[in-house]
């Protein structure tokens, strides 16, 4: 910068000036091109969470004014309700169920595909991320058509004679936490894979060439080598996966709506259904409704701070 | 012994593709099917015909046409107002040396994680009251709203790597802050513009949450996904119509990904990285 301006036939004074200048107009500059950016997070991002708690105080339809102050009371009565805690439960189900199936498979997998002499990686790796960015809704509808009584799925499971009848796959609220638990980790399961493979290629590949020296076969190699390195990244991806699962809205809205009964409702749609519709004959109920919402973001939050610190210990430990 | 072992990896990772693919193939070859061929054959792939009728009737008499349309404005509005928003926002982060700048960067960082309650519903009364609702602005509004905390940072450590020099020299060839971030530097991000815009178009064309609570009182304005979703309670037995009407749906964002995957992948793995 001083260069420049010398060679351009500028006293040392007048480079004096000429900086203090253009670092204000530049300053000015950075300060109108983060306008808009904050005016949105000011709008939509801080002031709805500032309002959500806002409203979890009051007793309010959402029409008109804010006025029946409330306290606590929306929060102790989400705690003693019996469907909020199904809905609570269910989420941790769906949740645990899909990160068991998605995060060893999906490591696995990415194992295979970190392999640079395996041909057609890039053809594996396309094909196993597809499902993910498909539109959750409109694959959770084919989805839901293929587990009908008469879908896809009985009469493929009849032809190949695993069953003698049609089986009602979501409406038995069992087999129905089965198939979305199923179908999730289907559709996510891309994700995950590309998770470990961005862990996976961290790893410097002179440290396989230096354990090969020493005589490690394959499963020492994994487990000296890639198990260590890849616990502080896993655990990151635990924490990533643990957050999403505990999010299926989309895929529950339309696959099962939470039935049959209230077997698969989970707190999204738990909290949708009292800010949205009319539960039990009466108006939406927002207060109540981000009382749960609040309730929940704050159990998946400890959670979040127990796996943030983990991550901590962990490495740590690698030093 | 040797050729097993060369072919036993791909006999396996082949199978399980089949299987993750089967269930679109299956719904193609659906979508060609008449109702009744669906249930007589519907194991088999290949249609006897190919019909075109469940097109039609989920183009024009499902209304997919309507949705196809507010999908793609949607989409294309929101990606814009992001992909904007976060270049400039990344350049004065990743370029500018100001008084904030660390207290905006945590700030935008920390709402990712702080407990959230329900802010669907604040957000629905802001464009209430901005006299958006039921409208087409409102939505794309509601879709774009908020931080973009990862383009953000993309878009930052991006420019805050590229050289100083560059900057100067376009200024003293006369260039101003915006001509030098338009004509200069931008052109220069080429990669992270593809990832933010790849990355805002597939959540922007897949979002169902906000376009169901902002279409709830105007049909006319409802997406894909959320027409997919009133489709099956309206057409419920009409299993052809609902697999040429998911097809519509899902084809062309599995067309973008095909052709932009490697930044889709880079996207992904970004948040893992940061």
């Amino acid at each position: 910068m001083t260069t420049a301006t010398i060679r351009n036939g500028g006293s040392p004074s007048s480079v004096m000036r000429f900086f203090g200048k253009r670092t204000l107009r530049r300053k000015l500059w950075a300060y109108a091109f983060i306008l808009p950016q904050l005016v949105f997070f000011l709008i939509f991002t801080i002031y709805p969470i500032c309002m959500s708690y806002v409203y979890a105080l009051f007793e309010w339809t959402g029409i008109g004014p804010l006025e029946d102050f409330v306290g606590l009371r929306n929060f102790k009565e989400v705690i003693g309700h019996p469907l909020f805690w199904n809905a609570f439960r269910n989420s941790f189900v769906f949740m645990t169920g899909t990160v068991v199936l998605q995060l060893p498979l999906a490591l696995l997998l990415a194992m295979a595909l970190n392999n640079p002499k395996l041909r057609g990686r890039t053809f594996y790796r396309t094909v196993y991320f597809l499902p993910v960015v498909t539109t959750t809704a409109v694959t959770g509808a084919v989805m839901q058509n293929i587990f009908s009584t008469n879908g896809l799925a009985n009469a493929v499971l009849l032809r190949l004679h695993i069953i003698d009848e049609p089986f009602g796959w979501l409406v038995n609220g069992h087999s129905a936490m089965w198939v979305i638990i199923l179908v999730g980790s289907w559709k996510w399961f891309g994700i995950k894979m590309v998770y470990w493979l961005a862990g996976l290629q961290s790893i410097p590949q002179d440290l396989y060439e230096a354990a090969k020296i020493d005589g490690a076969n394959r499963w020492n190699q994994f487990r000296y080598v890639t198990i260590p390195l890849l616990l502080p990244v896993g655990i990151v991806i635990l924490l990533l996966s643990v957050v999403d699962g505990l999010h299926a809205f989309d895929l529950i809205k339309v696959m099962t709506e939470g039935g049959p009964g209230f077997d698969t409702e989970m707190v999204d749609l738990y909290v949708y259904r009292y800010a949205f519709t009319s539960m039990g004959g009466g108006l939406p109920r927002v207060g109540y409704a981000s009382a749960a919402g609040i309730f929940f973001g704050l159990s998946v939050f400890l959670i979040s701070i127990l796996l943030g610190w983990l991550i901590k210990v962990a490495n740590g430990r690698r030093v | 012994m040797k050729l097993a072992y060369r072919w036993i990896p791909h006999a396996v990772l082949l199978g399980i593709a089949l299987v993750w693919i089967y269930p679109f193939v299956w719904m193609i070859s659906s979508s060609f099917k008449t109702n009744a061929e669906y249930f007589n054959r519907g194991l088999s792939l290949v249609p006897e015909q190919f019909r075109w009728d469940n097109y039609i009737r989920a183009w024009e008499i499902a209304r997919f046409s309507v949705y196809f349309k507010n999908s793609l404005i949607m989409t294309v509005a929101t990606v814009a107002i992001v992909v904007v928003i976060c270049a400039m926002t990344g350049y004065a982060l990743g370029r500018v040396e100001f008084f904030g700048r660390k207290i905006f960067i945590v700030a935008v960082t920390a709402t990712l994680f702080i407990p959230k309650g329900y802010t669907i519903i604040p957000i629905y009364q802001v464009i209430k009251a901005l006299g958006l609702l039921n409208t087409m602005p409102g939505l794309i509004l509601a879709e774009s709203g908020g931080a973009h905390v990862l383009f953000i940072l993309l878009f930052t450590a991006h420019f805050s790597g590229l050289p100083k020099e560059l900057e100067e020299s376009a200024e003293m060839d006369g260039c101003g802050f915006i001509r030098t971030f338009w004509s200069i530097m931008l052109p220069l991000s080429k990669p992270i513009l593809a990832t933010t815009i790849v990355m805002q178009f597939m959540w922007a064309w897949n979002s169902f949450f906000t376009p169901l609570v902002f279409t709830l009182n105007n049909p006319d304005l409802r997406t894909l996904s959320v027409g997919m979703y009133s489709f099956i309670g309206e057409y419920a037995s009409d299993y052809t119509g609902l697999a040429a009407a998911a097809s519509i749906s899902i084809l062309p964002i599995m067309a973008v990904f095909i052709a932009m995957q490697k930044y889709f992948v880079e996207g992904i793995a970004g948040a893992v990285k940061g």
